[in-house]
């Protein structure tokens, strides 16, 4: 691979990276509100239950 | 607009912005030619188009600024907000694929003497500032506010830096675009078009999938209080 491809390769893969960042940083967002989404629905169902 | 376009606007934006980088990259490198400036022109389809949504980005922030200000619309503040965030994003997007290019074309991976440069990081840098000023206040009507005129602020500089390689005597920064029009093949013009509209939807589906995430956190914290 010469360099001016390994320029543009980089280039690139630049662009993925920040993609593929922002998905593992909306994946861990999503994990953390469904976490929060079990514990109001444990706890609206003790109120309910009691 | 159908009933399941309305429904499923964020998959349909998603599935829209992978549909047209698929087909911007199979345009970069299968249709539009390498010309004299050799393969690293390549580069050029990516980095401008990211570098125009970022001002987009930006520019929509400071709309939605705008909004709060003038209309006091409810929820104007979060999209703003992500608006800008989006555009800082893509800022350092143009940063780095702008500077791995800059390496190979010049030698250098910087060079303060480009105005376009300086201003671009001047722009980018405000708005990186603008998290700042949001976090150190509280939440509420005053923090709207402030940081819906601090996005206003700097939507001053987009135009600056479009026209700064216009106003600049000595540069070396290549020159895409002129009062002529675009200073390219119609294959390449054709590429780059297809490529910004792929950078526009990416951003509108990062910026819908942002606002969906904020939105939610906020309910369930609504909620979180109702039921404590």
């Amino acid at each position: 691979m010469s360099a001016e491809e390994k320029y543009v390769a980089a280039a690139y893969l630049v662009v993925f990276a920040f993609v593929v960042l922002y998905i593992v940083i909306m994946a861990l967002k999503l994990t953390r509100l469904e976490r929060q989404v079990g514990e109001l629905t444990e706890l609206a169902r003790r109120r309910a239950g009691g | 607009m159908s009933t399941w376009l309305r429904n499923n606007q964020v998959p349909a934006l998603a599935g829209l912005a992978a549909a047209l980088l698929c087909a911007a990259i199979a345009l970069i490198f299968f249709y539009a030619p390498v010309d004299e400036d050799g393969l690293n022109q390549k580069i050029f389809y990516f980095h401008v188009p990211i570098a125009f949504t970022a001002y987009a980005c930006f520019g929509w922030g400071a709309w939605k600024g705008l909004l709060v200000l003038w209309k006091g619309r409810p929820g104007a503040d979060l999209e703003s907000y992500v608006a800008i965030h989006q555009g800082v994003i893509f800022g350092a997007m143009t940063l780095i694929t702008g500077s791995l290019w800059a390496k190979f074309r010049w030698g250098v991976w910087w060079t303060w003497s480009e105005r376009q440069l300086v201003l671009f990081l001047v722009l980018f840098l405000f708005y990186s500032a603008y998290f700042m000023l949001r976090y150190s206040l509280e939440p509420g009507p005053q923090r709207e506010n402030l940081c819906a005129v601090y996005a206003l602020f700097g939507v001053v500089l987009i135009p600056i830096s479009l026209l700064a390689i216009r106003l600049a005597e000595n540069y070396i920064h290549p020159v895409a675009f002129n009062k002529h029009g675009p200073q390219m093949a119609t294959s390449q013009f054709a590429t780059f078009m297809v490529a910004l509209a792929a950078m526009v939807a990416l951003a509108g589906a990062l910026y819908r999938v942002e606002l969906l995430g904020k939105r939610l956190d906020a309910r369930l914290r609504e909620l979180r209080e109702l039921l404590a």
